[in-house]
């Protein structure tokens, strides 16, 4: 067993994989927990899509994909954000705005894959490059990650608060607009640098996985956030170790992708929660009727 | 129980429920319900949140099997006698972009729950033309109904529920979300349900006040247990007492009824109880 | 006369992988437009976004397996519809989407790197391709519409009453989660048919596009369905048109084309607006 993790961690893209993990696992499980309270898993989703279009778009100009992918994800959820509040027309266009994004990466990603005849690159893209990420974004990454954990530290009392009673907290003089939309670009970071790891199309994993299944032990969003950072990081830590096994597994000795091992482990995660404790309401309601 | 049915008609009830129990979550929301309703008669039914109104209504609507007791509607099983209540909800708010004019809504109370899609004809045309006319919508009739304000789409719905000619109308919280104007037309038109159709109508609301004039009979609901009869009978600091657990006063003031103390020790916000 | 030259070269319409893709992608419209029309009436625009996605495992799964595609995109779709229907409760039905989206996309990564040698086939199922329509694809497709037709013709009423008034239709006899379900199933049925021609990262596009925007322009159901059926045509007829004169995927178009419609119609929507203010103002 020591043996095992002793190769693991001499293995030269390793390291950087769980640095990078380990910090993309913290950041969306902070913020996933106030996503999941929110109800924003769909605009969340919609994050990941979109920066598809800005990860194509760096990788054609020689950028390194996180800088694409942040940099259209910040975008995105400023338009995203300032759709409006209606919940359902948000809804739909928040659908139409990441198909168009989706539409423009997708001929980016077919430009790329015309051009060198290969598909590793869109293969990255859409479903993670951790093991193939270059170690100089780890500092980036790291960065980005303590920008937005900061956020959310700074916006923590007024965000529980508008998330909860909307109208109460207007009311009460919280700019809920403004908290929305820099929540919105916290999200944004921790999905792209999530869709760095596990792909665009997986990016969302990590964000509601861990956090759907915290909520569900927890009594507070503090809690929530704190064990969804740790679930998100036994999910990476262990999806690494698996993958890195992997490539002694049939077929071909290529090794099964990270981004699977992840989202499967984030799953049972979730399918535990679920199973071993129902929503936080019922709990109560039997407390009090006893 | 306190079933005070001095006011009541004689004659066969058309809503009877006799010793409901019902417990949700492991609490108990209605204990021991005994009530008889007569044709053409309107009945508040109040009471403070997590009294059991939401359940009782459901029980009504056959959505929910009590305990124990029973419930029969014109006689009847509550599942057969589905087309004969009526139902307008506690909330309808549509997209202002929703693309349903008045007159499809209201069709929806015709045959909406029949399978396949309606080929039009002018008798079921001059059928919804009629409904909307009774609830005084017809002027609106062609207009999407996101467009419209809290108390036109109140009628409207009470137009899809009387559609179908019901002998029962369950009305939960209709007055909720509406200006004083509104809620006037909406009371007055409640009241035209009850006494010019000739259909039982129960009103579920947490402030009588607004229906004090059009009210035949109350049902006070509080403490799981339910007290039947006219406002004066009901309403008052010992009955109330009673039925709450906890020491309970009922104040007048300017023809407004308050009442007071009934800072309800025993309600529980029960988020999943009406699962 | 240049233009039109250009617009409409020589084989638009007679090649023979053409005609395939007209009528396919006509019918798959249609049938895109029609389920879209509940997607937009019951806010379901993250489920009609997962199952799509959900279904591209499938495939790359049948591709794995040597199956049939279209197979693979039916079971999944289908899997994946029943499973966020029956698993999602009014208040997580987000997180519940996301996370039957996540699992079936998991699995398609797997299948994907497992199947190394077949994976340009599989790629062609993300962007969709105009060129790769068969002669049995295209009767597939129509007898997936044909289905969906008469399933809808059966569900409509039941379905409508639900959709814009649950509650009300509940009491009435109309069970909430079946219909939730069918729904779902119908969603289903489109994506199976949507993502061979458009692919599977954009065919939620010509599901919720056209639909949203004939929101905007139709008063009632009918009018509704029939206007969110014509600009669904419209949307494919123009994306095949600069699909075929640019070589690029048609899925690109069909997101920019029917985006544009959805803006004609805020936009329609924004101007009544602004007349009513004015006229009340008056």
């Amino acid at each position: 067993m020591f043996a095992f993790i002793a190769r693991l961690l001499a293995a030269p893209t390793v390291g950087t994989a769980l640095a990078i993990g380990s910090l993309v696992a913290v950041t969306s499980g902070v913020v996933g927990a106030f996503v999941v309270l929110r109800g924003q898993s769909f605009a969340g989703h919609a994050l990941g899509d979109i920066g598809t279009t800005g990860a194509a778009a760096a990788y054609l100009g020689g950028v390194p994909v996180l800088y694409g992918f942040i940099g259209v994800g910040l975008l995105g959820g400023l338009a995203i954000e300032g759709l409006g509040e209606r919940a359902r027309d948000r809804d739909v266009a928040t659908g139409i705005i990441l198909s168009l994004m989706l539409g423009i990466g997708a001929l980016l990603l077919y430009v790329m894959t015309q051009g060198t005849n290969a598909t590793g690159g869109p293969v990255a893209i859409l479903f993670g490059s951790i093991f193939t990420v270059d170690p100089s974004v780890t500092v980036p990454v790291a960065l980005f990650s303590l920008l937005a954990l900061l956020l959310l530290a700074f916006l923590y009392r007024p965000l529980v608060y508008a998330s909860v009673s909307p109208q109460a907290a207007k009311a009460a003089g919280v700019p809920v607009g403004a908290v929305g939309l820099l929540f919105m670009l916290a999200v944004a970071i921790a999905v792209e640098e999530s869709a760095l790891v596990a792909g665009a199309l997986l990016s969302t994993a990590l964000l509601i996985g861990p956090a759907a299944a915290a909520v569900r032990w927890s009594r507070h969003v503090g809690q929530a956030a704190a064990l969804a950072a740790l679930l998100g990081l036994l999910a990476v830590w262990l999806g690494i170790a698996l993958a890195y096994q992997s490539y002694f597994w049939p077929p071909g000795h290529r090794g099964w992708p990270v981004s699977f091992f992840i989202v499967m482990l984030v799953l049972i995660e979730y399918l535990v929660a679920r199973i071993g404790r129902r929503a936080p309401g019922r709990a109560a309601a039997r407390r009090e009727a006893a | 129980m306190r079933n005070l049915e001095v006011a009541a008609r004689p004659g066969q009830p058309i809503l009877d429920l006799h010793d409901v129990h019902v417990a949700l979550g492991g609490r108990s929301v209605l204990q021991g319900i005994d009530v008889r309703l007569a044709p053409g008669e309107l009945v508040g039914v109040i009471g403070p949140n997590g009294a059991g109104k939401t359940t009782l209504l459901k029980i009504i609507l056959g959505l929910l099997r009590p305990d124990e007791g029973s419930v029969r509607i014109a006689q009847r099983d509550v599942r057969e006698a589905r087309g004969l209540v009526g139902y307008v909800p506690q909330s309808f708010a549509p997209d202002p972009d929703l693309p349903l004019r008045a007159r499809d809504l209201v069709a929806l109370g015709l045959d909406g729950s029949r399978w396949g899609f309606s080929l039009g004809g002018a008798r079921r045309r001059a059928k919804i033309d009629e409904a909307l006319a009774w609830v005084d919508a017809a002027r609106f009739a062609d207009q999407p109904v996101g467009r419209l304000s809290g108390g036109e789409l109140q009628r409207l719905l009470v137009a899809q529920a009387l559609i179908s000619d019901p002998r029962i109308v369950l009305l939960d919280e209709p007055l909720a979300n509406l200006d004083l104007r509104s809620q006037d037309e909406v009371v007055a038109l409640v009241g035209r349900v009850a006494h010019e159709r000739d259909v039982t109508v129960l009103l579920v609301t947490h402030d009588m006040n607004p229906i004090l004039g059009v009210m035949d009979r109350i049902l006070y609901l509080a403490g799981g247990k339910a007290a039947l009869g006219s406002v004066d009978e009901v309403v008052r600091g010992d009955v109330l007492t009673d039925l709450y657990g906890h020491h309970v006063d009922v104040v007048r003031v300017h023809g407004r009824i308050l009442v007071v103390g009934g800072a309800d020790a025993e309600s529980l916000t029960c988020t999943t109880c009406d699962a | 006369m240049q233009i039109l030259g250009t617009l409409f070269p020589a084989g638009l319409f007679t090649a023979s992988f053409m005609q395939n893709a007209w009528i396919a992608g006509t019918a798959v419209a249609l049938l895109s437009a029609l389920v879209g029309f509940f997607v937009v009436l019951r806010g379901a625009a993250f489920a009609a976004h997962a199952v799509p996605r959900a279904s591209f495992a499938g495939a790359a799964g049948a591709v794995l397996a040597g199956g049939d595609t279209l197979l693979g995109l039916a079971i999944f779709s289908a899997f994946s519809a029943v499973g966020i229907a029956s698993l999602a409760t009014r208040r997580d039905a987000g997180q519940t989407t996301a996370l039957v989206l996540m699992a079936a996309l998991g699995l398609g990564s797997l299948f994907l790197a497992l199947g190394g040698a077949y994976a340009p086939e599989v790629y062609a199922l993300l962007f969709g391709q105009i060129v790769g329509i068969s002669r049995p694809d295209v009767y597939a497709i129509i007898g997936l519409l044909v289905l969906a037709l008469v399933a809808t013709a059966f569900l409509y009423r039941p379905l409508l009453f639900s959709s814009v008034a649950p509650d009300v239709a509940e009491a009435k006899g109309v069970p909430r989660r079946r219909m939730d379900v069918l729904f779902l199933l119908l969603v289903a049925l489109a994506a199976t048919a949507a993502v061979p021609v458009v692919g599977a990262l954009l065919s939620f596009s010509l599901m919720v596009g056209p639909a949203a925007a004939a929101a905007y322009f139709g008063r009632s159901p009918r009018q509704a369905l029939g206007i969110a059926a014509l600009i669904g045509v419209l949307s494919i007829w123009f994306s095949l048109v600069f699909a075929y004169d640019t070589g690029l995927p048609v899925g690109f178009f069909v997101a920019a084309v029917t985006a544009v419609f959805y803006g004609l119609g805020r936009l329609w929507a924004w101007l009544w607006e602004v007349e009513r203010s004015t006229a009340r103002a008056a």
